[in-house]
């Protein structure tokens, strides 16, 4: 039965990889345009561009974030490397109005070239949300008491985002 | 500005994880602490721990809906996310509410929030045909809606009205807190501050009951006998709702 | 002379015929219209809610799904009891059961928040949820009542029916103990929490199913001019009664336990004397024209001799059943969940403690008779392709027919 799981899980990510092995053939043959994906805002270090080659990312991405998406769900293991959270919070800009059905929206921009749909967007954010959660620490600024949030917002995303994003092998 | 730098800091350290934190310590005496017990990143939660919360109906005062509206900003559903737009009252999701009460024979009145129960043995779990619904190793109640097919028989199952369906398209969700059409969905016991800060941690409707003043829930872990919460069960007791039932909850009231 | 039961094709060619399979097509494309509406916008179009979380669909899946292991029973009652004067009627019923369970379950899939992944619900099993079990005992029914018709219709086989059939039959018992228990395991609700559920799912789907089975029976052999005569019909009939008695019987045993305790005397009241659109319901819809007129059209000795009113009967059983469905689900909904006994909820801020409010969109409708449609859809369309009609159910054909396997 695992063994039926994991065919079915893995059943997108093979069509994926198909098409993703056949896309010279369709643009030697057709001419479709290749996809123009927005660049990362930042390396993730000074080795590496993303959280792992770029090639085995473009190739294999969906393994990573289905992966995390499980331990993240189900163990509580949150990781920044291979989370979604930060993958667009790299790649998307912030206050964009290109929404995830946008072709020029990162994920977009691949999707629509290889007409594979993806439906992580109809639950998650599609593009970096300036923290509200608070430190407990913190209590006292109320998540209610509205003006106190915008000012934490402000001060907190860019360095967090950063530091988070650096995270994973490397320091500041 | 400078303890919210350090607060910053801190939490920086929790997130980047133990090992990588110590060259960025700036605030030391805050940052010891926490880190000596909050749980690394990369460990997953374990039934060393079970989350719960003690309500004090007593202490929760009539009118007040601060812990309902620090839900809503924190986890953002209700007024918090404005294209929830087309579902009816009936129809739009409701994490937590507040119920007030009048015995009927005292006329005695009293005020206490409502939701998720985080059961021991949660029916929706029980009938959930795909597993969907789940109970983490920690006692957190959740719905994986990766698997969840929007069949609603959790809905069905659960004592306490705590589940809401999504029932059109969202935008705008917080990236903590994932929630779309055709799923379901409930109190997460703010699973991403419990993943963050560990024994820590608060839940926003608490931190918001504290700060307002009233004190009338305590957040804790039910397994540590030291915890605020073990220790005030142990002294003063407290009650399950529906406990007929015998479903052990996680939250626990008291004074109803 | 022994006349033996011979089997064939409807020839299928008749303008009503078309026109039947277009306008059953027609419904079906409605309904899928309906559903693409109800899956794109999201269900707040739908009158279903927080409150009232499965709705008119559910209402008629379940009946569907109910109706589907009562319409088998035609074939058990041959195979299983040795009745042999039903064994014409075997493949009929056994074409029905699988149409009515798949008719059932396409709404109940059009109907989930996800139905695109339903894939999930096939690779992801939880087995402690009756659900779950539900899938596997309505992909087993399926395939064991295709088994159970190949062995009736393959010649060399049908030494093997009746064994195939006592397992089919075992196996609907089964499905519809499960689709009882499906709200019978219900604890918290307090009208549904009940172990009566599941034997009374088990009576409702003889009845429900039965009656489907007699009209779908007489206006196929009319439509086709066939001969069908009294004999069976009566028989149909005489036990269609049973089992509409028989349900009356569980519903009032299943509500005088209720009364028995103090605890459940809310909910009683509330279904009985004061819920309004679910009390006017139950009184009239499911117990007046659903039981007792039934019951008065199929004994009376002058009016249970005419096919139109045997008919009539069976489409206020169906009706009957309908709203009975809607009664327990919805009303069982409607009533609210009772967490502070003792106390009244004088403020709450999710329709705390007040009945919940269903207003039905005809979207949900729509859906729920397109599942009706396509399975007899599938009935039209197999009875032309395969031989599941008898050519003559006269009275001499079906007596002798008795007779000569009596013999055997």
């Amino acid at each position: 039965m695992t063994r039926l799981y994991r065919f079915a899980r893995n059943l997108p990510a093979g069509i994926l990889m198909l098409v993703t092995l056949a896309l010279p053939l369709v643009v030697q043959g057709g001419g479709v345009p290749m996809p123009d994906v927005p660049k990362a805002k930042r390396h993730y270090s000074a080795d590496s561009e993303c959280v792992a080659p770029v090639d085995e990312m473009r190739k294999n991405h969906m393994e990573y974030i289905l992966h995390q998406r499980d331990e993240t769900m189900h163990r509580g293991i949150r990781t920044p490397q291979f989370a979604l959270e930060e993958c667009i919070n790299c790649h998307v800009p912030e206050n964009t109005e290109v929404r995830a059905g946008n072709p020029e929206h990162f994920c977009s921009s691949c999707h629509t070239y290889a007409a594979v749909k993806v439906d992580c967007f109809q639950c998650h954010a599609d593009r970096p949300v300036k923290q509200t959660n608070f430190h407990p620490l913190t209590s006292g600024r109320m998540p209610h008491h509205g003006s106190d949030i915008s000012n934490n917002q402000e001060s907190l995303s860019e360095e967090t985002l950063l530091v988070l994003t650096n995270q994973g092998g490397k320091e500041e | 500005m400078s303890e919210k730098q350090d607060n910053q800091l801190s939490r920086r350290e929790f997130l980047s994880g133990s090992t990588a934190a110590a060259g960025l310590a700036v605030a030391p005496g805050v940052f010891l602490t926490l880190t000596a017990q909050a749980k690394p990143a990369g460990q997953p939660v374990s039934s060393e721990n079970r989350w719960g919360m003690l309500i004090d109906s007593n202490k929760c005062a009539n009118g007040c809906t601060s812990c309902v509206s620090a839900c809503e900003q924190e986890n953002g559903w209700g007024s918090a996310n404005p294209t929830e737009n087309k579902s009816s009252p009936e129809q739009k999701a409701q994490w937590i509410r507040k119920v007030t009460l009048r015995d009927k024979e005292t006329g005695h009145v009293q005020s206490l929030p409502l939701m998720c129960q985080h059961c021991e043995h949660p029916p929706c779990v029980d009938v959930c045909p795909t597993g969907a619904s789940f109970k983490r190793a920690d006692g957190i109640v959740l719905v994986d809606k990766h698997i969840c097919i929007g069949c609603r028989y959790c809905m069905m199952a659960c004592p306490y009205k705590a589940r809401s369906f999504i029932h059109e398209d969202l935008q705008d969700q917080l990236p903590h807190a994932p929630r779309g059409k055709g799923t379901v969905e409930s109190c997460t016991l703010c699973v991403h501050r419990v993943d963050r800060d560990s024994d820590k941690a608060v839940p926003a409707c608490a931190e918001a009951c504290n700060s307002e003043g009233h004190r009338a829930m305590v957040f804790g872990d039910l397994k540590d006998p030291d915890s605020e919460i073990s220790r005030e069960l142990k002294n003063y007791g407290g009650e399950q709702i529906r406990a007929d039932l015998g479903l052990n909850t996680g939250i626990r009231y008291r004074g109803i | 002379m022994k006349p033996v039961m011979h089997y064939s094709e409807i020839e299928g060619r008749s303008t009503g015929y078309y026109g039947l399979l277009a306008l059953l097509g027609a419904i079906i494309a409605i309904a899928l219209a309906a559903t693409y509406h109800m899956e794109h916008s999201g269900h707040w179009v739908t009158g279903m809610n927080n409150q009232v979380v499965w709705g008119i669909p559910h209402v008629f899946a379940v009946f569907l799904i109910v109706a589907a292991s009562g319409a088998l029973n035609v074939a058990s009652i041959s195979s299983v009891f040795g009745k042999t004067a039903y064994k014409p009627l075997a493949r009929l019923s056994g074409l029905l059961a699988i149409a009515l369970l798949v008719g059932g379950l396409a709404v109940l899939v059009l109907d989930l928040g996800r139905p695109d992944r339903l894939i999930v619900a096939m690779t992801y099993y939880n087995f402690k949820s009756i659900f779950a079990w539900n899938i596997f005992l309505y992909t087993g029914f399926m395939v064991i009542v295709g088994v159970y018709l190949w062995m009736m219709m393959e010649r060399r086989m049908n030494q093997y029916s009746k064994q195939v059939g006592m397992v089919a039959f075992i196996w609907r018992l089964a499905l519809t103990t499960g689709t009882g228990s499906i709200f019978g395991f219900l604890v918290a609700r307090q009208a549904y929490d009940s172990a009566l559920l599941a034997p009374m799912f088990i009576v409702m789907s003889f009845s429900f199913g039965l009656a489907i089975f007699l009209l779908v029976l007489m206006a196929s052999y009319r439509w086709t001019e066939r001969p069908l005569g009294d004999a069976m019909v009566q028989r149909l009939k005489n036990l269609l009664g049973v089992f509409v008695a028989g349900v009356l019987y569980f519903v009032i045993v299943y509500h005088l336990t209720n009364l028995y305790s103090t605890r459940l005397h809310g909910v009683e009241r509330f279904f009985l004397l004061e819920g309004g659109i679910y009390t006017q319901l139950f009184w009239f819809g499911q117990i007046l024209i659903g039981s007792l007129v039934p019951l008065f059209l199929l004994y009376h000795p002058r009016l249970g001799k005419s096919r139109t009113m045997i008919g009539l009967a069976s489409v206020l059983v169906i009706l009957g059943g309908l709203v009975q469905m809607y009664v327990i689900l919805i009303g069982g909904q409607a009533y609210p969940l009772v967490l502070f006994p003792g106390k009244e909820v004088i403020e709450g801020g999710f329709f705390e403690g007040s009945v919940a409010t269903y207003n039905p969109s005809l979207w949900e409708f729509l859906l729920g008779i397109g599942g009706l449609a396509f399975a007899l859809l599938m009935v039209a369309i197999a009875v032309k392709v395969l031989r599941f009609l008898p050519n003559n159910l006269d009275d001499a054909h079906v007596d002798h027919h008795h007779g000569a396997e009596k013999a055997s």
